[in-house]
């Protein structure tokens, strides 16, 4: 049975969220590199693995999937084990639907408050290469992320993690813009919310974290 | 058995959402209105609900959720029948393409449409200038969607196969809106686009929320 594989390059933020999923459950997976600088993401062959000309691709014997937190899922399930139920399924609805809140609350409150930041101050200029920072886009960026901030510590007064007291899926979408986040002068914004801080510091010890961070640079 | 409580106006794109997926479940629910002119969607009783301070907000029993595709999964999984099964539970491979385009819907085609929408509709208003630009921006992306959607659905009937799922009746409340503007004219090159939205809009149970939407939207 050949491996699944992801197509893509490990330090882009949405290629190392379907990575590190795959390291938590342990699943065995083969990077393909995607030339993203040539162009080669818009390419016919590309296309047919991701139709939006997108990172990653993904596919698994004949499953072709794109978009990262539905890939992630995927292999979650398909992979996934009993006593590490990111997804809270094994747990009940209850369990599983707090994840799906929180999976959320990522998707469309923290990552449109923190992304523009880090596509201004490191994708734009360093990764992709198309464009130097904005600095009204990135003071914007923060303003959101501080009220966004003050919600998750709310949160995390009342929960160990996001979604209760066990790690879940929810937290873990967290670490590809977050850990780019921390590489640009405002990663101080964190130190004002202490529960968020330590949250962040917990989910960044998880050895497959710590093996999918190692592809992601610090400097640029 | 107490109805399932929906925080907020059926005229919302995204309490729309959750209000689809109930009556293709055929639940008993109550809309309680949280009236945003008096700011009660900031009010301590509402935060404690969504403390994002949004609409919708769900309640059943003495589970509280928000944010309105979690609603919409949790509708789906608890209520399923053999009947209806839109998440396809049960199936990794189907179940990963109606998360595939589900999230399609929320991270392209929508914030697409929603930011027409807001040009267009909200920021006039509120007393502004829509701004041409988003406006040109917004719908040259959104047929860049569409140019993928037609392709996809060549090939399948609805977008995760040739099942109705959460990820085709997610599409309709943002359409719905921008269907009543002049850009929807975008949709005219797209034939299979128009037909799957056609079938969609033919379901008893997106009539019924289109009429909860109208009457609250006039009201």
């Amino acid at each position: 049975m050949s491996p699944m594989k992801v197509f893509g390059h490990p330090m882009l933020t949405n290629v190392a969220r379907v990575m590190l999923f795959l390291e938590e459950v342990g699943a065995e997976y083969e990077l393909v590199p995607v030339d993203y600088l040539a162009g080669e993401h818009k390419r016919p062959q590309h296309l047919q693995l991701n139709p939006f000309g997108l990172m990653p691709g993904f596919q698994d014997g004949d499953l072709v999937l794109f978009e990262s937190r539905a890939i992630a899922k995927y292999v979650i399930r398909k992979y996934g084990t009993a006593d590490l139920d990111l997804l809270g399924e094994n747990s009940g609805i209850v369990e599983s639907a707090m994840v799906d809140v929180w999976t959320e609350v990522e998707a469309q409150q923290y990552y449109p408050a923190i992304a523009p930041a880090v596509f201004e101050c490191i994708i734009n200029p360093s990764i992709m290469r198309t464009a130097p920072t904005n600095q009204t886009v990135v003071d914007e960026s923060l303003e959101r992320l501080r009220g966004v901030l003050g919600i998750y510590e709310a949160r995390l007064e009342k929960s160990r993690y996001l979604a209760g007291d066990n790690v879940s899926f929810a937290d873990l979408n967290h670490i590809p813009f977050t850990f780019y986040f921390m590489t640009t002068p405002y990663a101080s914004l964190f130190d004002e919310y202490p529960k968020v801080k330590a949250w962040w510091e917990s989910l960044m010890a998880r050895p497959a974290v710590q093996r999918v961070c190692k592809n992601m640079p610090t400097k640029f | 058995m107490a109805p399932v409580k929906v925080f907020g106006s059926a005229a919302f794109t995204n309490v729309a959402r959750v209000l689809v997926c109930l009556e293709e479940v055929g639940v008993d629910y109550e809309i309680v209105d949280i009236d945003f002119h008096v700011k009660e969607h900031k009010s301590p009783e509402h935060l404690a609900r969504n403390p994002f301070g949004q609409v919708p907000a769900f309640q059943d029993g003495d589970l509280m959720l928000f944010q309105s595709r979690a609603i919409s999964r949790y509708v789906l999984s608890k209520y399923r029948t053999d009947e209806v099964n839109l998440l396809r539970e049960g199936s990794p491979e189907e179940s990963a393409l109606v998360d595939v385009w589900l999230d399609v819907e929320a991270l392209q085609y929508d914030p697409a449409m929603s930011s027409v929408f807001f040009q267009h509709r909200v920021v006039p208003a509120l007393g502004g200038m829509p701004d041409e630009g988003i406006i040109g921006e917004s719908v040259e992306k959104l047929t860049k969607v569409l140019d993928v959607y037609e392709a996809r659905l060549t090939k399948h009937r609805y977008l995760a196969g040739d099942f109705l799922s959460l990820a085709d009746l997610s599409h309709f409340p943002e359409t719905y809106y921008f269907m009543e503007m002049p850009y929807a004219a975008v949709f005219d090159s797209y034939p299979r686009v128009r037909e799957w939205l056609e079938d969609l809009f033919a379901r008893p149970a997106i009539k019924k929320v289109v009429s909860l939407m109208a009457k609250d939207f006039s009201g």
